[in-house]
């Protein structure tokens, strides 16, 4: 099974890097362009759990270590391999 | 006194610490590896500035799961004074034992210079030998140096003393001119709500000698042990 977690900065915290590439998008004449948030793309791949348990893992594995929940958000799903 | 200085794989102002503690301060001091759980019966703690773990994940994410973090983490409960510059800062935050994070420079760049911090409270175990509203002039080094926290968090920093500086300008005025890196209301460091544990982002060990640059971080170290 595979785990695509998501994490992006909070929405109450600046994101100087989504910001950086605001501007270079409007430098390239992509005005549509109002916001990027830069987050993180994480694949855990897991073995041996049922799907149940292994949403139930990876929420935990989120709270714990791959997301700082201070200044992070996160999202993930569980998919087969 | 007997100090410990932690070594993650990354850091890289261990032996600046070590330097500072034993051949400027006249303390004792050693090394304590990563790996290791046994605290040697140190008396007080400093996690270093680098990059621990490569900065891997987020800034400290990877150090606050070692095992001496376990240690120290149980040595500050007990009252222990822990001080974490820039990296240990990030780690302590990550850990749990300080409030907020660190993020990203505004500017996005690495900055390296000397900056002016205010003592806001002499309440904590590495600032009674300062007076409230002391400026000390000590170099910052760091691309993640922005502190951050919601507005409940920063609420209670006020309320509960915890702010122990702040970045000013020369005449101790707290303005964004003077702030360096986007910090939240210029907080260059805080501490717990017991006051020994305390973290920043300016590097006190690195402004020990007149030769280079200044004396003021001796404040900080002497606090713990002159009595």
């Amino acid at each position: 099974m595979l785990a695509k977690v998501y994490v992006t900065p909070k929405k109450a915290i600046l994101d100087p890097q989504g910001k950086a590439i605001v501007h270079s998008l409007h430098a390239l004449d992509y005005a549509e362009v109002t916001d990027v948030r830069m987050g993180k793309y994480l694949e855990v791949r897991l073995q041996g759990l049922s799907r149940q348990q292994a949403e139930q893992r990876v929420e935990e594995m989120c709270r714990r270590l791959l997301a700082n929940l201070v200044i992070e958000d996160f999202r993930f799903e569980v998919v087969e391999d | 006194m007997k100090w410990g200085v932690v070594t993650f794989p990354g850091s890289n102002d261990d032996r600046d610490a070590l330097y500072c503690l034993e051949t400027v301060l006249g303390q004792h001091a050693v090394s304590l590896w990563h790996k290791d759980r046994d605290l040697k019966g140190v008396e007080a703690v400093v996690l270093p500035g680098g990059f621990s773990y490569g900065d891997y994940l987020r800034c400290g994410a990877i150090a606050r799961f070692s095992p001496v973090m376990q240690s120290i983490i149980e040595f500050a409960a007990a009252g222990g004074p822990v001080i974490g510059i820039c990296n240990g800062f990030q780690s302590l935050c990550e850990a749990g034992l300080l409030p907020g994070a660190l993020v990203r420079n505004h500017s996005l760049s690495f900055i390296c210079e000397w900056v002016r911090i205010k003592v806001e409270t002499t309440r904590t175990a590495f600032t009674r030998a300062c007076h409230k509203g002391d400026i000390l002039r000590i170099p910052i080094k760091h691309g993640e140096g922005c502190y951050a926290a919601d507005e409940s968090t920063l609420k209670m920093l006020e309320d509960q003393d915890q702010i122990v500086f702040r970045y000013v300008n020369e005449a101790g005025e707290v303005i964004e001119a003077a702030n360096p890196n986007g910090a939240l209301h210029n907080i260059a460091g805080v501490t717990n709500a017991r006051g020994n544990v305390v973290g920043l982002m300016p590097h006190p060990e690195h402004a020990v000698e007149s030769l280079l640059g200044g004396e003021d971080g001796r404040k900080l170290f002497c606090s713990v042990f002159a009595r």
